[in-house]
């Protein structure tokens, strides 16, 4: 009996690994007693379930999505100071090569599936339905199942890293490494089993948004009156839905090479690793801008309404996200020009990639012709979106720098393309995301985030943003290569490495504040009781703060491409207020359960195909099956909203 | 609002020093990518030299614009600039900010073409070239010089003034091989033969590293290439002829267990070893593979061993 407590100890626990593992198992337990006992006390338990696990509801599942988007955004960013501090000084060993392998490959991981993709997954949900005049998505119950995929697979990987070893091969995950040859342990499957599962909750995402800005839309609004943000979903779900599926085929014929002797993509027995890499990068690039168009999106809106004026170039501003869109699908060769392509391939790729520089470089003027000749008020969400635009101006650069092929030979794999993705990813999404978080965070709380604060943790982060990323580029040129745990220090790296480090730690400082901020405007934030707190322009801001459950009492009819600004233009905002006799019952889906215990079936059929354990991934896989059964023979999955419940809601915000 | 400003410009003269630092710095010869010494590097460092200059010549005057147009339409009541709310769409402007970026990447697109055709021919023609198959293993790199009949580890000797032909090829999870003062990289991989050309003219020790992730040594996957005088290359394989041991299949069986060494020099190397070993690791399985690779097809009984 010991004997065996101390087996699963040694080889799932990994208690012989030091205080890394130990520390993160006490830090990881005290935080559930923590949460089990808040729920506890303030007898929260059926609030959780009523009102969160089991909702349908877009706005909160936005939220959920939020929640989980800055969970993992500290997790990935404890990994980056844990990189960091081990490279501040050359022949460091704060970690070993296993522990810093495994932390650069989840931090990476983290990063962009679990961090970038809810946190736009939460502003699509938010925002989307309001701005375009839809009571919710068009498929409330796959939007729910998609959160809980994502949410089960993010469990899933984070707790690898405790529970039998976190993946250790980077992101990219590139065979033969990955292959059982080279790679036993459970981590790299951990990997494969997470992204997919995510992945496919993913797709669901995609086809909902589609579904939603094509069919959904208010009365008279016209693609062409469609607000930027709205377009930019649209664009990068369709991207989701053009090359989610090629990663989704990678991995699993992966996991078939590893689990189940299959030779996909093995050196010997005819298998091919480059067929992993190409379908990898078909997924890979145009994944940046699925992140980055959603981010655009959020400058569209945020530079018209803080301009006080019309975006600039509305049908330039759909034409590229359009162009972007299709030629961002032929550019993925681009990482790995230095594979032996050949000059053929190579040339088309690296024009193909500069040419995406060209609908960008419009967008980035019609942001700045938004601003000429408006009135520029220097909020939160406009900060971050001017800094975006400087951050961004020189992703652009050295990304097209990167493009031109010969010269790649010299920048792939250095820190030179380290301190370029970083500053595409922090500078394009990241600020994007958090100027739609700041932006939306008052319709979707009633409250607005201190101002005060939040300038404090914008200029730390930029700041530690300049200071961390600029010496990269310089290491980059000096000869650094990226994922070295360690480096000598007769090359003269650890200077610039240091000085990379504080900028690290800077940041951190400044997401720290956002914390405090967060904490603090809950008590102290001003309120919003108008629900138009910004005075801007699309419907969205027509609605009280927060929004109640079924969006629109009256769904407006839509004459103008900037709605609310119009009618607040020429005083006719009383036209969406509709009398108490106009309003009708509404349909609204049911609440269910089922899209939560499919997540946890996942999960454990997930924990199954990592550890080999079998039956285990059987009976969960059984239990998915019977959660689609019985969603087949669901007869009555929606409810009637009576009119006097509706009257009382509007009433409550004074609205009637 | 006055500190604000303060707290601004302090950021403003902080990047501006911070970019004058990086850009003093590379002149000093630690940035191996900006100090080239060979033409495959130079001519890489030309296009980035020219694409640095062209994608400033855009970001700079939209940085520019940028701070000036958020001074002079910031939201005052006492600003006395025009407010236009509706202005929101001119043709001569939007035709020209479509305009300027196609003609940079035309520019840069073209240049980088050219460049790109360049890159797969030898630097130079008049001289003989010397062909090093190279084979990364985990975590070391074996040289084999297929005219010389001499194999080293972690270090490779080249004359200078001569285009070396690389045939790269991995025995181990792929890798990429890279010396910057050379030129850029070019990835090894199993099963396959990739080529890259090489040339240093002047005399050195040249810092080169594995530069695709391989896994638990990888932070010491270092070698160093050596350029010498050709009497100096030549007296130094009759040395090496001389004075090291062969390498055997036994040997090389060993070589190829993962493991970190120093450096290590071998009189001779079992022939075909290279191609035996690209056909082995799934050379086999891919037609055409050996049609331009020196030697062809292993023969079975070599390959059979490996």
């Amino acid at each position: 009996m010991w004997e065996a407590i101390r087996h699963f100890g040694d080889t799932y626990l990994m208690w012989r690994e030091g205080p890394l593992i130990w520390g993160s198992d006490v830090l990881i337990l005290l935080t559930i007693i923590g949460i089990v006992f808040a729920l506890t006390y303030l007898k929260k338990w059926k609030w959780l379930w009523r009102e969160w696990l089991t909702t349908v509801d877009h706005k909160k599942i936005g939220i959920m999505y939020l929640v989980c988007a800055l969970l993992m955004f500290f997790r990935g960013g404890v990994d980056a100071l844990l990189i960091r501090t081990q490279l501040a000084e050359p022949n460091n060993h704060f970690l070993d090569a296993e522990h810093y392998n495994q932390i650069f490959t989840t931090h990476g991981t983290i990063m962009i599936l679990f961090m970038a993709m809810p946190f736009i997954f939460a502003l699509f949900n938010i925002a989307v339905p309001l701005q375009i005049g839809a009571r919710d998505v068009a498929f409330p119950y796959l939007n729910a199942i998609s959160f809980w995929l994502f949410f089960f697979a993010a469990f899933l990987f984070n707790i690898s890293f405790v529970f039998g070893g976190s993946p250790d091969a980077g992101w990219t995950s590139y065979p033969p490494l990955t292959e059982l040859g080279f790679d036993k342990g459970p981590g790299e499957n951990y990997y494969l089993v997470s992204l997919l599962i995510s992945g496919i909750g993913t797709l669901g995402t995609g086809i909902n948004f589609i579904a939603t800005i094509l069919k959904m839309r208010a009365p008279g609004m016209t693609m062409m009156k469609v607000p930027l943000f709205s377009w930019a979903v649209l664009a990068s779900s369709i991207v989701i839905l053009t090359v989610f599926p090629a990663l989704n085929v990678a991995l699993a014929l992966l996991l078939f090479d590893r689990l189940f002797g299959a030779h996909f993509f093995t050196i010997a027995q005819g298998g091919n690793p480059m067929m992993f890499i190409n379908l990898f990068w078909v997924w890979g690039h145009p994944e940046v801008y699925i992140v980055v168009l959603v981010a655009f999106g959020v400058y569209s809106e945020v530079v018209a309404t803080f301009s006080r004026k019309e975006i600039f170039g509305y049908k330039s501003m759909v034409a590229s996200l359009m162009a972007i869109t299709v030629v961002g699908d032929v550019t993925w060769v681009h990482h790995f020009f230095t594979m032996g392509a050949g000059p053929d391939v190579n040339s088309f790729f690296a024009v193909s990639t500069m040419a995406v520089g060209i609908p960008t470089g419009v967008k980035m003027f019609n942001w700045l012709f938004t601003m000429y000749r408006g009135r520029i008020r220097l909020t939160l969400p406009m900060l971050w979106t001017l800094a975006f635009i400087v951050c961004f101006a020189v992703a652009g650069a050295t990304g097209v720098m990167l493009a031109a092929a010969p010269a790649d030979y010299q920048y792939h794999n250095s820190y030179f393309l380290v301190a370029h993705f970083h500053q595409a990813l922090i500078g394009g999404v990241v600020f994007g995301m958090l100027a739609g978080m700041y932006y939306w965070w008052p319709k979707m709380f009633g409250f607005q985030l201190d101002e005060r604060i939040g300038r404090w943790a914008f200029w730390l982060f930029n700041i530690g943003f300049y200071v961390c990323f600029m010496p990269q580029y310089a290491l980059g040129l000096m000869g650094m290569q990226r994922r070295m745990y360690t480096y000598p220090a007769d090359l003269g790296w650890g200077t610039l490495n240091f000085i990379s480090t504080i900028g690290a730690y800077i940041m951190g400082l400044g997401f720290l504040f956002i914390v405090v901020q967060v904490l603090y405007s809950i008590k102290y934030g001003k309120r919003d009781v108008t629900g138009d707190i910004w005075d801007a322009r699309t419907l969205e801001w027509s609605l009280p703060s927060p929004v109640p459950h079924y969006n629109f009492a009256v769904i407006p009819h839509v004459t103008d491409r900037d709605m609310w600004a119009t009618l607040k233009e020429q005083g006719r905002t009383g036209e969406l207020r509709t009398a108490a006799s106009d309003i009708r019952p509404i349909h609204m889906p049911n609440n269910s359960a089922r899209p939560f215990l499919l997540g946890v079936c996942f999960f454990f059929a997930g924990l199954g195909f990592v550890f080999e354990w079998y039956v285990l991934a059987a009976l969960a896989l059984l239990g998915v099956a019977v959660c689609l059964l019985a969603r087949s023979f669901e007869l009555h999955d929606e409810h009637d909203l009576s009119a006097d419940e509706i009257r009382r809601t509007e009433a409550l915000s004074g609205r009637l | 609002m006055d500190r604000r400003k303060t707290r601004r410009r302090a950021g403003q003269v902080g990047l501006l020093a911070v970019a004058m630092a990086v850009l003093l710095a590379g002149c000093s010869p630690e940035y191996m990518v900006l100090h080239p010494v060979g033409p495959v590097g130079w001519q890489e460092l030309h296009l980035i030299v020219l694409s640095t200059v062209l994608v400033l010549i855009v970001i700079v005057p939209v940085i520019l614009l940028m701070l000036y147009i958020v001074w002079r339409y910031r939201d005052k009541p006492d600003n006395k600039a025009p407010y236009q709310p509706h202005w929101a769409s001119s043709k001569v402007l939007e035709f020209i900010w479509w305009g300027i970026p196609i003609v940079v990447v035309g520019i840069l697109g073209a240049a980088t073409v050219r460049t790109t055709y360049a890159l797969v021919k030898p630097p130079e023609n008049n001289v003989k070239p010397l062909t090093v198959e190279v084979v990364s293993l985990d975590w070391k790199w074996l040289f084999l010089y297929p005219d010389q009949h001499v194999a080293t580890v972690n270090y490779c000797k080249i004359p200078t003034g001569v285009p070396v032909q690389f045939e790269l090829t991995s025995d181990a999870p792929m890798n990429s091989f890279w010396v910057p003062q050379l030129g850029g990289q070019e990835y090894t991989m199993p099963g396959m033969s990739m080529r890259l050309w090489l040339q240093a003219d002047e005399a050195g020790t040249y810092y080169g590293h594995g530069a695709n992730f391989t896994g638990e040594g990888f932070a010491h996957d270092q070698f160093r290439v050596v350029a010498v005088g050709d009497e100096d290359f030549n007296s130094w394989v009759n040395q090496a002829k001389q004075s090291y041991p062969a390498l055997t299949q036994a040997g090389y069986a060993k070589l190829k267990k993962p493991s970190v060494m120093g450096e290590a020099t071998y009189s001779a190397f079992p022939k075909g070893l290279f191609n035996a070993t690209v056909w082995a690791d799934g050379g086999q399985y891919m037609p055409g593979m050996f049609n331009d690779v020196p030697g062809g097809k292993p023969d079975k009984a070599m390959s059979d061993g490996m």
